[in-house]
């Protein structure tokens, strides 16, 4: 327990004296969060638009009207050829060019219909079906509006309504806002980056500094080495949470529906498992530049395989099931559980036994694998 | 007789090639004993095996009666070590570095305290007590470095050469206070390059390509320099190895010392010599010239 301690007090000794790393661990998360949380939106709004408007109509001007009262579409440029639009999309001027034909109004007026094209530029998929969708959307509401008035110049009346009405009601985040959704898994995201890199290097640094040699000729046991390693880091985790769920509710609003005590209950498991990983890593590498590069190659893949950005139903099967290897999965549905849906300790309870598997499975093995020797 | 250290064919090979090669030693416990040897002679490799750093890969040995092979846990409590490196906290003051090593050796709050009080004053780094370590300069490093290593009243000191980098009255100073340790009773292993504190030693083991070449008292070490030294004053002690080597001299066992020529014969002084030509007694650094020659010169024999 000396030991121990002593080497606890050690730790924050140092990490008190590192100013610029101990701002850098507070205020990086900060800066993160903000810029991601702000970058990251799939609902794509404000996408520039060019219009080749060849029927120069009341008609026209309604449909263009409505496609940018959806916000989707800012238009831009008004083409005077079809080579415009062309030049324009290719050039990425415009993210959507629209073409309105000579005969619009008069098609909508004799009943024969009329067309409409619009050019999506689809190389940023997520942009593309935002506006594929708006445009279509915007064609069928137009569409309905026009047989309804002329239903009813025909003397048809009572048609207002669709025959079959299906009612769907988003719970948990009515409103589609992305940053709900994202920033519960940016925290995550972040959290895990930082305590992976900080353990990672924890090791290795005392190695190359040779205060390693010496403390392998104490009766140091690779277990305190271990904890000691751990035990301040949790505390500089739960200081970056905290900064971290302050922006979320202040800067995004984001709604805390669950209890904020299990909350840092259970992202106390995620922060250890994540120190253990660190260590691991901090076991295998040799090099400080080896323990960055590794740190990455998992930290990587692990929050793509997460679901942090793309839904882990939509992976391949043998991705899907890699995803349960890394604990940050586990976590997301934790953090956006309690974040977002209020969950409570008994619906996250195969979570709290992975992560506190995966805890224990680390550990051992960073300690069992950590030799007093130089060999 | 109380044995400190004893080793039987201690070996470590680094893949193909082999840092310490069969060393068989026995020191008895108490006195200051020395490695000397060049650059890479293996003597950190061994002293590493005996703090139980390095595996060897093979011999066997032990150190206060405990095997290195099974028992290097308990070897280390009972040991301090000073490595080669400096490897104290440099962004931890002196102080703050002696009470974390005095808390890995699991010294009570109170007796830490009275230790660490006495290792600032024994090493003379009271004053600096709050200072950064990385303020220290080597000297003053090495020297918290031995505090640091002491804490916990080791059996055995065991020193990488700890005074390379100081300034001779810091090695002064070191000195003096190895031999108080080693008057305490603790047993004390340095290894070095500098002849002059291998001197300092009771017993010093030359080591060569890993293996004991020579091994006594620096004063029987010295007795048994075969033949007689003659030192040969001349302003131009260059010129004259090299006018006496084109005359057809043997001067294979001649070196330049500062002003003169030192010459070392078997039976009568040699032929050439001139007036001023003295016989002198062998310092440790004949005796080593003459081994490291007489290996190299095995060595080069097909
Ligand atoms: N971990 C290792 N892997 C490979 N070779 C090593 C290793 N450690 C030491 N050696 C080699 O073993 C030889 C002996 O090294 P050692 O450090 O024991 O010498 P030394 O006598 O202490 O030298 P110095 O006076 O320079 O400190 C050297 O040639 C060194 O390169
Ligand atoms: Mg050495």
């Amino acid at each position: 327990m000396t030991r121990l301690t002593a080497l606890i007090k050690k730790e924050f000794i140092q990490m008190r004296r590192d100013r610029i790393t101990l701002a850098i661990m507070v205020v990086m998360p900060l800066f993160q969060v903000l810029i991601f949380g702000f970058a990251i939106n799939t609902d794509v709004k404000h996408l520039a638009a060019a219009v080749f408007d060849q029927s120069l109509s009341r008609e026209s001007r309604e449909f263009i009207e409505a496609l940018t009262a959806t916000e989707y579409y800012d238009i831009t440029c008004a083409a005077s050829s079809l080579q415009e639009i062309t030049d324009q999309l290719q050039a990425g001027g415009v993210k959507a060019g629209i073409i309105i034909p000579p005969d619009y109004a008069a098609g909508l007026k004799n009943g024969r219909g009329s067309q409409v094209q619009v050019i999506v530029d689809a190389t940023d998929s997520i942009a593309a079906t935002s506006a594929i969708n708006t445009a279509q959307l915007v064609g069928e509401s137009k569409s309905r509006e026009i047989l309804v008035r002329k239903l009813r110049a025909a003397g048809i009346a009572g048609l207002e309504t669709s025959a079959l009405d299906v009612r769907i009601r988003p719970w948990y985040n009515p409103d589609f806002i992305t940053a709900f959704y994202m920033v519960p898994g940016l925290c995550a995201t972040i959290l895990t980056l930082t305590m992976i890199l900080t353990t990672s290097l924890a090791i290795i640094r005392e190695r190359e500094r040779g205060t390693l040699e010496q403390l392998m000729v104490t009766p140091l046991r690779p277990y305190e080495l271990m904890l000691g390693k751990i035990i301040p880091y949790i505390a500089m985790g739960y200081t970056q949470l905290t900064v971290l769920l302050l922006a979320a509710k202040l800067v995004f609003g984001v709604p805390f529906q669950g209890s904020v005590f299990l909350l840092y209950l259970l992202t106390g498991l995620f922060i250890t498992a994540s120190l253990g990983l660190g260590l691991f890593i901090s076991n295998t590498a040799k090099t400080q530049m080896q323990g960055i590069i590794l740190s990455f190659s998992f930290i990587m893949p692990s929050v793509l395989l997460s679901g942090f950005m793309f839904p882990r139903e939509a992976m391949p099967t043998f991705f899907y099931y890699l995803g349960y290897l890394v604990p940050i999965t586990f976590y997301l549905k934790i953090i956006r559980g309690i974040v977002l849906k209020g969950a409570s300790a008994e619906q996250l309870w195969p979570q709290i036994l992975v992560l506190c598997a995966f805890i224990a499975i680390v550990m051992s093995v960073s300690i069992l694998r950590f030799k007093k020797r130089l060999d | 007789m109380n044995i400190a250290i004893k080793t039987d064919g201690l070996t470590r090979k680094f893949g193909d090639f082999t840092a310490v090669a069969g060393l068989s030693l026995t020191l008895p416990a108490g006195g200051v004993y020395g490695f000397l040897g060049p650059n890479g002679s293996g003597k950190s490799t061994a002293i590493r095996m005996l703090a139980g750093l390095l595996l060897p890969t093979g011999g066997s040995g032990s150190v206060l009666g405990l095997d290195i092979l099974t028992q290097s846990e308990e070897i280390k409590k009972q040991i301090g070590y000073v490595s080669q490196k400096f490897s104290l906290y440099s962004d931890l003051t002196v102080y703050e570095n002696l009470d974390f090593y005095g808390g890995l050796y699991s010294l009570k709050k109170t007796e830490r305290a009275g230790r660490i009080e006495k290792a600032l004053a024994l090493t003379a780094l009271t004053a600096q007590k709050d200072l950064p370590a990385a303020n220290l300069s080597g000297g003053w490093r090495q020297r918290l470095a031995l505090g640091c290593a002491v804490l916990h009243k080791p059996r055995l000191l065991l020193l990488d050469e700890a005074t390379s980098g100081a300034d001779p009255d810091a090695r002064r100073l070191f000195w003096q206070l190895i031999y108080r340790f080693a008057a305490a009773g603790t047993t004390v292993l340095v290894t070095t390059h500098f002849l002059d504190e291998a001197e300092h030693c009771d017993r010093i083991a030359f080591i060569q390509d890993g293996a004991i070449i020579a091994d006594d008292t620096p004063e029987n070490l010295k007795a048994s320099l075969p033949g007689a030294l003659y030192k040969i004053p001349s302003p131009d002690p260059v010129g004259l190895l090299e006018g006496l080597s084109a005359q057809g001299h043997d001067m294979s066992g001649a070196y330049i010392r500062g002003q003169s020529l030192c010459v070392r014969t078997v039976g009568a002084p040699p032929r050439f010599a001139g007036d001023g030509t003295q016989k002198i007694a062998p310092a440790l650094e004949d005796l080593f010239i003459y081994l490291v020659e007489k290996k190299r010169a095995k060595r080069h024999r097909p």
